[in-house]
């Protein structure tokens, strides 16, 4: 076969970057609202938070499904040592995804069973987030893997290093949605909202801060990555802790729009700096974006429909959002 | 006993995919109902039409939202138990099976919410072009997922370059030799699942004696569809396995229960096939009826189970009786079409009880066929899983333990006892409603809700 004019490589590992993020970000604010679920002062709140989600949650899910058919199209070693390596938490992030979704639906046309629902959303949230956060931690931590095979034990992935990563993506979550929830609510939820968004904030600095400093004795390519020299990149952790302090004197001075906007920044620059850590491992130690690649005609083929597609989801998703806008009245959207 | 991660592994597929199955199977024929109902409604002007269509959306809403749940699963089931092969071949099935998510996305995305939600809101022909488009979008979507899997059965259009599979054509590859009859094969299946449900369903509402001139005219259209498409169908099945005959013969040979290649053929009505004595018993068959059907020739040389050693034959058992369930349940259709057309005089397809209890006894005949009909193609595959080139042991997830498959096969069964078991009684409630409470006027509120599919029904979940 003769060599690709341009390697196609480059864009799909864009793409797939983007697509993590957008993930995180748009079903991160929805499955922190199941996580702050059971501390909500009251059903009308829980209403509030759940309708605030509503419109736009499945759309965020979708990305997810896309996410799985994309790697093995584009990178299909990262598909085949992931899922086999998380094999367990595959499954509960998937169960825990079924049954908030499943509760979305059902909660608001439920009257006697409503409590049911309520437990299915809280707990498939939190256990779909804490798998989302062992995830990455398992990546930073690296696979065992020989002849782009995985040939390490069923739990090999459940270490203290990746429970830490779990319960901080727990805590991320739950931030991003206590301050998704300022942003779309009033009264005495907004207000509930402003008062645990502190102690959120600390929480996750916390986690962050010690996720940050175990991962170099986890892994020795991330220890020199950060420590060998000292580069531009030392900006990225800066950057979240700007975003931080922006969170805390916005709940302060009680501007609704900025504490979600800064929380999402945090998420933005710790992805960017877990991304420089690893670079350009995607399947560490050993296997590099480029050896994990899908051949150049596969990567086209889809790439083409994908052209068409993308700016077509982007548009609606905004759409949706724009349509959404506002904040969420008590009593308005359940019967 | 030693857990066997192999069987597991198969037994947990066979599980999810078919718990996921009959929701789009009935999804892809419900759509074309519903564009047909659209249509006569844009054209006509009767408000018959639109509340039909209306009601049965509501319906569609329901059932796409399991099929969405159902089908997460599916995205991660190849990776986490078959990694060998999804590896091997990710360079074919990644983009077909990425297509046929974007393409479910991109339907739900741009024209689901306008069909559910939209019939004040946009012009008429728009909200029927929508109707259409969802009808479409769900045969695209079918096309790419049984390109994928016909590649499997009947692989082409690739090579093998350092142990994985490259697409040298992406048309040879995704219409490769099964793919068409596949195709139609399944696509009629979808069919007569929407007509059967809705032609049940129908008779039900009639036998209760509610909304019976509405129901009566779903129920007239659907007798007379189905007595165009269950004829169509044998005549198409009969082609699939004349395909199958040519290209995989193995599988035919088990299909018929014929164990020595040779003519004069019995087609086997009953049999308790032996695969461990390599014969049957029991067998009650008509003499040389497998020659005919296969060769049209009484002599007709069939092919035989022992043409390839015990170890490369499907489990037969399995595939026999699974392919004289579908083909008994298809000429049963067949039946139930013709009488449909006999009790026309007088309207007496509405009037006698026994026919619309037969057809709602029908309702879920076509899911157990279409099951049963995958049991019968992708059983007959094995010992393969890339038909005479990858066997099921050789793409299994090399890490994976007797004990992680036994965990997750039961965590999934319970997940989707639970889940499934809300849908479906969710489901029986919004048909117990029926088409009287799927028309009250939706309130500001909620409009100011979800546009999701299921968001569609507004049915309460417990019983009043």
């Amino acid at each position: 076969m003769s060599e690709p004019v341009f390697d196609l490589t480059y864009i799909w590992a864009a793409i797939m970057a983007f697509g993590v993020i957008m993930y995180v970000l748009m079903d991160g604010f929805d499955l922190g609202q199941g996580i702050l679920f059971p501390f909500a002062p009251d059903e009308e709140s829980r209403d509030i938070m759940m309708n605030s989600v509503a419109p736009v949650w499945d759309g965020n899910e979708t990305w997810l499904i896309l996410g799985g058919a994309g790697l093995l199209a584009a990178f299909p070693l990262v598909y085949a040592v992931f899922l086999p390596a998380l094999y367990i938490g595959v499954f509960l992030l998937l169960a825990g995804l079924i049954f908030r979704g499943v509760a979305f639906e059902f909660r608001f046309k439920a009257r006697t069973s409503k409590y049911l629902w309520n437990w299915a959303f809280a707990g498939g949230s939190i256990v779909a987030s804490f798998a989302q956060g062992a995830v990455v931690g398992a990546y930073i931590q690296g696979f065992e893997v020989e002849n782009m095979r995985y040939v390490g034990g069923a739990l090999d992935w459940l270490t203290p290093f990746t429970v830490l990563t779990g319960l901080g993506l727990v805590a991320g979550y739950g931030l991003l949605g206590a301050t998704w929830l300022i942003l779309k609510s009033e009264g005495k939820t907004q207000a509930w909202a402003y008062k645990i968004t502190p102690p959120l904030l600390v929480a996750v600095l916390v986690v962050f801060g010690a996720i940050g400093l175990y991962t170099p004795y986890v892994d020795q390519y991330v220890s020199s990555r950060w420590f060998d020299e000292i580069s531009i990149a030392w900006i990225l952790p800066v950057l979240v802790l700007l975003c931080a302090i922006r969170v805390y004197t916005s709940v302060r001075s009680k501007r609704d729009g900025s504490p979600f906007v800064a929380t999402m920044g945090m998420f933005v620059f710790t992805y960017l700096a877990m991304l420089y850590s690893k670079w350009p491992y995607v399947v560490p130690p050993d296997y590099t974006f480029h050896q994990a690649a899908s051949a150049h005609e596969s990567q086209l083929f889809l790439l083409l429909g994908l052209l068409f597609v993308i700016p077509f989801v982007l548009v609606y998703t905004a759409w949706t959002y724009w349509v959404f806008r506002g904040k969420v009245k008590a009593g308005v959207g359940y019967h | 006993m030693e857990l066997d991660p192999l069987l597991l592994s198969r037994i947990q597929f066979a599980f999810v995919v078919s718990f996921h199955a009959i929701f789009p199977v009935f999804t892809i024929g419900l759509a074309s109902f519903i564009a047909t109902l659209e249509g006569l409604n844009y054209r006509t002007r009767n408000p018959v039409w639109e509340r039909l269509a209306t009601f049965w959306a509501k319906v569609f809403a329901v059932v796409f939202g399991m099929g969405v749940v159902s089908g997460i699963v599916m995205a991660f089931q190849f990776g986490t138990n078959w990694s060998v092969f999804s590896h091997t071949s990710a360079n074919f099935l990644g983009p077909v099976l990425s297509y046929e998510v974007v393409t479910a996305f991109f339907l739900e995305a741009a024209f689901l919410g306008v069909l559910l939600f939209g019939r004040n809101k946009v012009p008429r022909g728009v909200h029927f072009a929508s109707a259409v488009m969802v009808a479409t979008g769900t045969f695209i979507s079918s096309f790419w997922i049984l390109s994928a899997n016909s590649w499997m059965q009947t692989p082409a259009g690739v090579e093998m370059v350092d142990g994985f599979y490259h697409v040298v054509s992406w048309a040879d590859a995704i219409f490769n030799a099964s793919f068409w009859p596949r195709f139609f094969h399944m696509a009629l299946a979808s069919f007569l699942t929407g007509s059967f449900v809705v032609a049940g369903v129908s008779a039900w509402y009639i036998m209760q004696g509610r909304e019976v001139e509405t129901h009566k005219k779903a129920l007239s259209m659907t007798l007379w569809f189905l007595l165009i498409a269950t004829p169509a169908q044998v005549v198409i099945g009969d082609i699939h396995g004349l395909n199958t005959l040519e290209h995989q013969p193995t599988k035919v040979a088990a299909m018929e229960g014929n164990w020595e290649t040779g003519g004069n053929v019995p087609l086997l009505l009953f049999a308790i096939p032996d695969q461990e004595a390599q014969t049957n018993h029991f067998e009650i068959g008509i003499p040389n009826g497998a020659s005919w059907i296969l060769r049209h020739d009484a002599e007709g040389v069939v092919p035989g189970l022992k043409d390839v050693p015990q170890d490369k034959q499907p489990p037969v058992a399995i595939v026999f009786w699974a392919f004289r369930i579908m083909v008994g349940i298809g000429l049963l259709m067949v039946v139930f079409a013709v009488v449909g057309l006999f009790l026309r005089r007088n309207e007496n397809y509405a009037k006698k009880r026994w026919f619309l209890n037969g057809l709602r006894f029908m309702s879920f005949s076509p899911f157990l066929a279409v099951l049963a009909g995958w049991f019968v193609t992708e059983v007959g595959r094995a010992p393969y899983l890339v038909y005479g080139q990858m066997t099921h042991a050789e793409g299994l997830t090399p890490s994976l333990t007797g004990g992680m498959a036994l965990f997750t096969l039961i965590g999934y069964i319970v997940v989707y006892a639970l889940v499934f078991t809300a849908g479906s009684y969710y489901l029986m409630r919004v048909l117990r409603d029926g088409l009287e409470k799927s028309e009250t006027t939706v309130t500001d509120d909620e409009l100011q809700r979800a546009k999701r599919p299921l968001s569609a029904a507004n049915s309460a979940i417990e019983w009043e």
